[in-house]
């Protein structure tokens, strides 16, 4: 079998009190779109910082393409391409001259530099602005700006944190349909960043779901969404003299799990989807006045309260 | 060593510093002010002043005590010209601008440096060089190098152009180059590599405690104090340049700046670097 990308064992890195990534375990496979998924200060953007040896672990072993960010980081880092969170790309400068001086960095062969900056230039479609001065581009510009960086020496590996923040939704896609291309026909490996639940089962072979610096759950997102989405939430809208009688009515079958009444409506979780035309059987049956029964989009705090759930439901057993 | 990567940051650093005014008007202007006009004034007034003048020999008499405790290399070296105007030429030029070549660099290497460190990090472009492949040692030295080069550079530049002005506008009584001798060679090769040093070693102490370039350049500019000591040590009679106290200064300037450099060395860690951010 060919070596992992990524791999990581117990690794922990701590400033002062708060433990921002904390006795992570994982493996990503070479050719991998590899999802990484948390809130905001879950700790994606350290566990870059760590695989790039950008920062140093306080504890367990880190293995990128089989070297030690520790002590080869610059040798990782040669490798492997990073979109950081903020473009950090010189306002000063052109985009070509910012292009060509990561291309200068990264060690692109002198006589590629002009044609692979241009070529990247295109598929980002910034060619026709490529001679202005950053500093005037737009947030979306700049961002396919800092993804072209990342894309220029043609790396192994892909880390890229929030690609799709600040895209519209037509350069969204077609970032997607890039990484997508970038992994099914090079074979790089891509490790994606993002607090977005649809992008992520979208594009990636893998998810992690992170929480305060520990993973929560790993797998394929059909895996996930099996482990967890099997139970399905749907809101209830029924005529507010109605709503008691509703939730008597309901609260019978065996395929409703929860029954939570938020404002005017009702929250459901049921089993599966085959519970939902017997809940309006059941409804229509006793007369209630149902105006919608809608089907949440999971996202990704159902999945913490999923986990949560099943954690506290193993708990108690 | 990556010297490429570490050519490449050298070279955008001041091509960065070339298209940004606030940066480079300092640049040009103090140096324009300091070695080209002033002299270039002050020699074309020495041209056309009468050495029997009564200005003149009132000045010779008011300044008798500095002229007659001049140390004797120099007391020597004036007793070859034959009158006043000459001799006040010399001295004035001898004396008190070497102070003033030493300034330049270590003012072209501070505001160089502040821009490269603090200002990187102000301008939010540190976080996409730190994932470049370089080492620590690598990312530092490029760092060092480009604003030490400009220094030296402005200086040698500075003190060319001094030398042409001061030549070209005294040449009708001093009859040719004055401002060229083992003291001189000195400062040019010794000293003022040494004060771009010094210039930038202030300024990598500062830029880490600091965040944007106009604080950096501020508190950076201290560093310029112990230079301007020399100059009114000069004006005052108490220091003059001698081949021996050029070396000398020019020693405790490198130990100073390798010294400064050496402590930021310490700092200078990715790690450090971006949690800082
Ligand atoms: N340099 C630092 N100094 C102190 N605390 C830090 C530092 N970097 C990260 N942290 C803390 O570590 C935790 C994880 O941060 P991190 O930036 O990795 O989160 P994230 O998952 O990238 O979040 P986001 O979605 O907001 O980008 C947070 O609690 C954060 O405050
Ligand atoms: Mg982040």
């Amino acid at each position: 079998m060919a070596l992992p990308a990524i791999h990581l064992q117990e690794v922990t890195r701590r400033f002062g009190a708060t433990t921002a990534v904390d006795k992570l375990s994982l493996t990503v496979e070479a050719g991998e779109i590899f999802g990484f998924l948390g809130h905001n200060g879950a700790g994606k953007t350290t566990t870059i910082r760590l695989l790039n040896g950008v920062l140093a672990a306080d504890g367990g072993v880190i293995r990128v393409l089989g070297l030690d960010p520790g002590t080869q980081g610059s040798q990782v880092r040669a490798r492997s391409g990073v979109l950081t969170e903020t473009p950090s790309l010189d306002e000063r400068l052109t985009a070509v001259d910012n292009l060509t001086y990561y291309a200068d960095l990264y060690g692109v062969p002198p006589g590629q530099v002009r044609g692979r900056t241009a070529a990247v230039l295109e598929r980002f479609e910034l060619a026709d602005r490529a001679g202005e001065k950053v500093g005037g581009y737009s947030k979306g510009m700049k961002q396919r700006l800092a993804l072209a960086r990342a894309f220029l020496h043609e790396p192994e590996i892909l880390f890229l944190d929030e690609p799709t923040a600040g895209l519209d939704p037509v350069a969204a896609q077609e970032v997607g349909r890039m990484i997508r291309h970038l992994s099914r026909d090079e074979g790089r490996t891509v490790f994606l960043c993002t607090h977005n639940l649809v992008e992520a089962q979208r594009l990636c072979d893998r998810v992690a779901v992170m929480e305060r610096g520990r993973l929560a759950a790993v797998g394929t997102p059909r895996a996930l969404a099996r482990e967890i989405g099997a139970e399905m939430r749907y809101t209830l809208e029924v005529a507010a003299d109605q709503r008691e009688t509703a939730r008597r009515e309901i609260a019978l079958l065996p395929a409703v799990k929860y029954v939570e009444t938020a404002d005017a409506e009702l929250t459901l979780t049921l089993s599966d989807r085959e519970a939902a035309p017997e809940v309006l059987a059941r409804l229509l049956a006793a007369k209630v006045r149902v105006y919608a029964l809608t089907p949440h989009e999971s996202s990704l705090e159902d999945i913490y309260m999923a986990l949560h759930r099943q954690g506290q439901e193993r708990g108690m057993q | 060593m990556n010297w490429r990567a570490v050519r490449t940051i050298i070279r955008k650093d001041l091509k960065v510093v070339r298209q940004t005014r606030a940066v480079l008007i300092p640049l040009i202007i103090v140096p324009v002010l300091v070695l080209v006009l002033l002299p270039g004034v002050g020699g074309a007034l020495l041209a056309t002043a009468d050495p029997d003048s009564e200005a003149i020999r009132d000045f010779r008499r008011e300044s008798a005590a500095f002229f007659d405790h001049l140390p004797a290399p120099i007391s020597e070296r004036l007793a070859q010209y034959d009158d006043e105007v000459q001799r006040i030429t010399y001295i004035l030029f001898n004396l008190f601008f070497p102070p003033m070549v030493l300034l330049l660099p270590t003012m072209v290497a501070n505001v160089i440096a502040a821009d490269s460190f603090a200002g990187e990090k102000e301008r939010k472009t540190l976080e996409a060089l730190l994932y470049a492949p370089t080492t620590d040692r690598e990312l530092y030295l490029a760092k060092l190098i480009g604003p030490w080069l400009a220094g030296v550079a402005v200086g040698w530049l500075g003190y060319l152009a001094f030398a042409v002005v001061i030549t070209l506008t005294t040449l009708s009584f001093m009859g040719g180059i004055f401002v060229l001798d083992a003291t001189w060679l000195l400062l040019i090769f010794w000293v003022v590599p040494a004060a771009s040093g010094l210039g930038l070693g202030a300024m990598v102490l500062v830029s880490s405690r600091v965040s944007t370039f106009q604080e950096a350049y501020q508190l950076g500019g201290v560093v310029v104090l112990p230079i301007l000591l020399l100059l009114f040590g000069q004006l005052g009679g108490v220091v003059y340049f001698s081949p021996l106290l050029a070396l000398a200064v020019g020693a405790v300037l490198w130990a100073l700046a390798l010294g400064l450099m050496g402590y930021g060395a310490g700092s200078f860690k990715r790690g450090a670097l971006i949690a800082r951010l």
